[in-house]
């Protein structure tokens, strides 16, 4: 049998649709692991030396010391860590900001240190907390997780105070931290006074910086541990 | 062969020359030193001969990370720039203190000037825009630290806010020039709003 052209090409275009139509296997993605990154922003660092603290060592050097405790302390516990620096190299305000950004993070803490004021000072951004829309202006983009991060503020203030540290709390404006989208907070480690005001640890002694350390990842810990909490994209 | 009329002509020239130079080294020296005079007499501290009146200092506490209105009477010139300057002068003051609960060396001198402009998109509003310009020993003498930074400029604001209600925002210079921060922590760059740093009493900002 003998067809033409036309028919040809009709029963071609038939046998393409049907083909078409054949249900096709659905792969569906497989549900991604929940991941739960935390960015510890050692403040400072080259030739941005920060405070000159009492003992006579710079702040940049005492924060990249509590940084690196922490760092050991969350990643033994099974977390993910990303630091803004490892070394005395000097890190932009912005850079790290796209650092905590790009970790998609869940926790952002950024470590400071100053001969001045007593115990703990933590700080959250003074913005105003707005409504996350899908471009975030970069100097502001923190308000959008401004509830969050003060949030954060609140556990990781029960934590030290659980730890027997005196905590000051705080909202001021923080360039850097207010480009972040994560719940951010900062740290400042002040010197441990007694009740004469007097001085009884430096921000950079070692035991000091270890019980601060320890009660940091118990808040990071209890922070993870609520659900509602997780999902640092969803402000 | 020089005549001798030009060589007398010569020594006449040279004399006169030598002595005008003289006279301008003399005339320089008077000059500057009347321009360091002049500096000495600025207006630095208020007048005593003003009549005394109650200001609110908004004090920091580095040990609580607080600020707390304190009513202090201080002799206070009229002109709001320099009435401005000596509630900061005395504001800090206090901070140079021994004793103080938020230790900064340097007093009234500190603040070179206040100026007061009208604020950004305060059409017909009255608001004002203060404009601080402290000293570089100020700011080189300064704890370093992002607590004790913000106290400074915080209490500095809200002290203008308490005492003139019509300067809204605050901008920050150090020897006449914008600078990044003030001793490596608080942002100097951003002008800042008066309604935010004023604290409820004794609250922390």
């Amino acid at each position: 049998m003998r067809w033409s052209n036309k028919t040809a090409a009709l029963l071609l275009l038939v046998a393409l649709r049907a083909a078409a139509q054949q249900p096709q296997p659905v792969q569906t993605p497989a549900a991604p692991a929940t991941r739960f990154v935390v960015v510890i922003d050692a403040a400072h660092g080259g030739d941005d030396t920060g405070a000159h603290l009492s003992s006579g060592q710079l702040e940049k050097a005492a924060n990249l010391a509590l940084s690196v405790r922490l760092r050991s302390l969350l990643t033994a516990r099974g977390l993910q860590v990303v630091t803004t620096r490892e070394n005395d190299s000097f890190i932009d305000l912005n850079r790290r900001a796209e650092l905590a950004n790009h970790a998609n993070a869940a926790v952002c803490m950024s470590l400071h240190a100053t001969e001045s004021g007593s115990g703990v000072h933590l700080f959250a951004s003074s913005l105003a907390p707005a409504n996350a829309t899908r471009f975030m202006p970069w100097k502001t983009a923190q308000a959008a997780w401004e509830t969050r991060s003060l949030a954060l503020a609140g556990a990781v203030n029960s934590a030290l105070t659980h730890a027997g540290l005196a905590v000051t709390l705080g909202r001021i404006p923080l360039p850097g931290i207010e480009s972040m989208t994560c719940p951010a907070i900062v740290i400042e480690l002040g010197p441990q006074r007694d009740a004469d005001k007097k001085v009884t640890a430096e921000p950079d002694s070692s035991d000091y910086q270890a019980q601060v350390a320890s009660a940091l990842a118990a808040a990071v810990l209890e922070w993870r541990s609520d659900p509602s909490r997780t999902g640092a994209r969803e402000p | 062969m020089i005549p001798r009329y030009q060589k007398v002509l010569f020594v006449i020239l040279l004399i006169a020359a030598l002595g005008m130079g003289f006279k301008l080294w003399q005339l320089r020296d008077r000059a500057h030193k009347r321009l360091l005079a002049g500096q000495a007499s600025a207006p630095t501290a208020a007048p005593v001969v003003a009549p005394a009146e109650q200001a609110t200092l908004v004090v920091a506490n580095d040990f609580d990370n607080s600020l707390a209105p304190q009513v202090h009477s201080l002799p206070l010139p009229a002109d709001p720039g320099a009435r401005a300057r000596a509630v900061l002068g005395k504001l800090l003051d206090l901070y140079a203190a021994p004793e103080s609960t938020h230790e900064i060396p340097g007093g009234a001198a500190s603040v070179d000037q206040v100026f007061l402009l009208a604020a950004s998109g305060a059409k017909g509003s009255g608001d004002q825009l203060a404009v601080v310009n402290l000293t570089g020993t100020f700011a080189a003498s300064h704890p370093a630290g992002l607590e004790t930074e913000s106290l400074t400029v915080l209490s500095i604001c809200a002290t203008l806010r308490a005492n003139f209600p019509t300067i809204s925002e605050v901008r920050f210079l150090v020897d006449g020039v914008e600078r990044p921060t003030l001793a490596g922590h608080a942002d100097l760059t951003r002008t800042y709003l008066t309604s935010e740093a004023a604290p409820e009493e004794g609250t922390r900002p």
